[in-house]
């Protein structure tokens, strides 16, 4: 089975954003990056489902060149090789247009099964996955939380709201977005790190015409939300001072202790 | 010349689901700034019963639309019978609720037409006749203001909360337009859905909850939280990593995949405030949120907020619970 994931660099949970200068995104310059949280998921199952069945797991990566440390890291993990949709303006592509790109870098692998994570820790769009399979022509399931590809056909769990479950059905290929903490992730071990230095990772340049088409949905500003509640802040940043201070107030105002 | 907007409604088990009442409310404000009418359409084997109850709601008209396909939901059949309806119409635009349902089908609706989703947006503000919509970002720790370029429709979803149910709009009775759509191969077969076990532990009537998140870093320091739990009576949940991770179990998460409370007094622990963490909590009655991260958005709704180390406020916290309530 040949498994295709998808991997997207994202600002790092815990970084400071700062809104840049024209207030149409962020600074970027100094801030740290780490793969998106529900991509490395969808890693790890594509891992397990090749242990059972064999095959091979390409990963596929967009956007500048730091993306390359996502793309070591998962072939440190065990993906066997790798393509780097390379450049630099591709942030603000819609999730239309980035699926495009993606779509295009990996049509003629013809993998049997493509798998991403269910939304990205930045835009948080949650539709890329969707919109590769429509145009890849393959029939796609989202919110997996377990995936069986024993069977001829392909079996998937899925999660709905509220504590509920449904699985389907589906021939291959197909595109499956993964759900975050179903499973536990691997670290890299020395030997992946070393054995990555030789795998391959096929540098892309995405379509002109996918990224220079105008966007149909533009970003004008980007800015720090409003509070809907006035929060007391108590301590003043000091821990201990705070606990002391929420105490009383927990007793004396909100009459809740 | 594309016309009107055309909301998306959903239901489960043959009802229509709340969500759908906000995205009429989303719709018929849309609607009245925009001066355009609102239209509805509903999917199924033989939607007409709860279209009647569609119709009662100011609408121009409810699309009924029927399928033998359209039994059970799948991507293919809701994408190609919204599809037809939206082709049809021609609508200036297409609002949905941003629910797992329309996360799963409205992507590749969208992609028919060579576009996204403006997805998860939390508001809207017209201005001369064009729309400008706010979505969070960054895990919710921005807001986004995004303008629609190019051709209709503009397909645009709303986050759950955003508009409330009751303030869709009541009308005089909307005719019903019933219709036979035409759906093509159905490549995925769903089984019928269900819940894991039955929960042991219901939380719902929880009075004091002492909720834990990502912040807690062990399962061995969950023994403070519960500390804190024990002096004020109070039961001990937590955020989905923590489930996830094992160290509690399913039946203590909240949030859209976990329980809904609505306890008098919620701590949250190290847990950055996740929308999907905020539907589950956010009508307690009082909100204690301790996070070291100030741009936490859970200090977004937080009544009382302590900016700093969880492992240096949790033990004073309990100690001087302790003294208020004379067990010191
Ligand atoms: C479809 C879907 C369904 C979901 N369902 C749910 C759900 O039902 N429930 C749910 O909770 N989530 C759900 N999630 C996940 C949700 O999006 C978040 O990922 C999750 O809520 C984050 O949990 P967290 O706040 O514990 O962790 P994080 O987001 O990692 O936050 C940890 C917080 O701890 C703080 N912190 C770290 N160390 C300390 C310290 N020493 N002292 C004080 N603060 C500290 C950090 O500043 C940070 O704010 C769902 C997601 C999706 C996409």
């Amino acid at each position: 089975m040949k498994i295709i994931v998808m991997m997207k660099q994202v600002a790092s949970k815990d970084a400071i954003l700062r809104i840049s200068k024209d207030g149409t995104w962020i600074e970027e310059g100094d801030l740290s990056f780490e793969v998106n949280e529900s991509d490395g998921y969808a890693l790890e199952e594509a891992l397990r489902v090749r242990e059972k069945l064999g095959g091979e797991v390409l990963v596929c990566a967009m956007g500048p060149q730091r993306a390359k440390s996502v793309i070591k890291d998962a072939l440190a993990r065990g993906a066997d090789r790798a393509i780097h949709i390379v450049g630099d303006n591709l942030t603000h592509l819609s999730p239309y247009a980035a699926a495009s790109a993606l779509a295009e870098a990996i049509r003629d692998e013809q993998p049997d099964l493509i798998m991403t994570g269910l939304q990205s820790d930045d835009y948080g769009y949650a539709q890329t996955g969707v919109i590769m399979a429509e145009l890849l022509g393959m029939p796609h399931a989202t919110i997996v939380i377990e995936v069986d590809a024993s069977g001829d056909k392909l079996r998937v769990k899925r999660e709905l709201e509220s504590g509920w479950y449904q699985w389907y059905s589906m021939p291959t290929p197909a595109l499956l977005t993964i759900q975050s903490g179903i499973s536990q992730i691997r670290y890299a071990t020395l030997k992946g790190i070393m054995a990555a230095k030789k795998k391959e990772i096929k540098e892309v340049v995405p379509p002109a015409e996918i990224v220079g088409r105008p966007s149909h949905q533009r970003l004008k500003r980007v800015y720090l939300p409003q509070k809907t509640k006035q929060t007391q802040l108590l301590g003043n940043g000091d821990a201990k001072a705070g606990a002391v201070a929420l105490a009383e107030r927990l007793h004396v105002e909100a009459r809740v202790i | 010349m594309s016309n009107g907007i055309l909301v998306f409604i959903e239901h489960r088990n043959g009802a229509v689901s709340k969500t759908s009442l906000e995205a009429i409310a989303a719709a018929q404000s849309l609607g009245s700034q925009l001066q355009q009418q609102v239209s509805a359409v509903i999917l199924g084997v033989d939607p007409d019963a709860m279209a009647q109850g569609i119709a009662a709601y100011d609408l121009a008209k409810v699309v009924s639309a029927s399928n033998a396909k359209l039994a059970s939901y799948t991507p293919d059949g809701y994408t190609d019978a919204v599809e037809k309806v939206v082709r049809q119409l021609d609508p200036q635009l297409v609002v949905m609720s941003h629910t797992y349902l329309v996360r799963d089908f409205g992507p590749k609706l969208a992609a028919r037409f060579e576009k996204s989703l403006i997805s998860d947006c939390i508001r809207t503000q017209v201005a001369e006749g064009s729309v400008t919509f706010t979505r969070r970002i960054f895990l919710g720790k921005l807001d986004a203001d995004v303008v629609s370029d190019g051709k209709a429709p503009v397909f645009v979803t709303f986050q759950s909360g955003a508009y409330r149910p009751d303030q869709a709009v009541k009308g005089s009775g909307a005719p019903i337009e019933k219709r036979e759509v035409e759906v093509g191969e159905i490549r995925m077969s769903p089984e019928p859905p269900f819940q894991e076990v039955k929960q042991a532990v219901d939380l719902s009537k929880a009075e004091i909850i002492v909720a834990i998140g990502r912040g807690i870093k062990s399962k061995e320091n969950i023994a403070l939280a519960q500390k804190l739990a024990d002096v004020l009576g109070g039961d001990i949940a937590a955020s989905r990593p923590i489930c996830d991770a094992e160290w509690l179990p399913i039946d203590r998460q909240i949030g859209s995949s976990g329980q809904t409370v609505a306890p008098k007094l919620y701590i949250a622990l190290g847990i950055s405030g996740a929308i999907q963490h905020l539907v589950g909590m956010k009508n307690a009655g009082t909100i204690v949120a301790i996070n070291k991260d100030p741009e936490a958005p859970i200090f977004d709704i937080a009544d009382y907020g302590v900016v700093g180390d969880l492992f240096e406020a949790v033990p004073v916290l309990t100690e001087e619970i302790k003294k208020i309530k004379g067990l010191s």
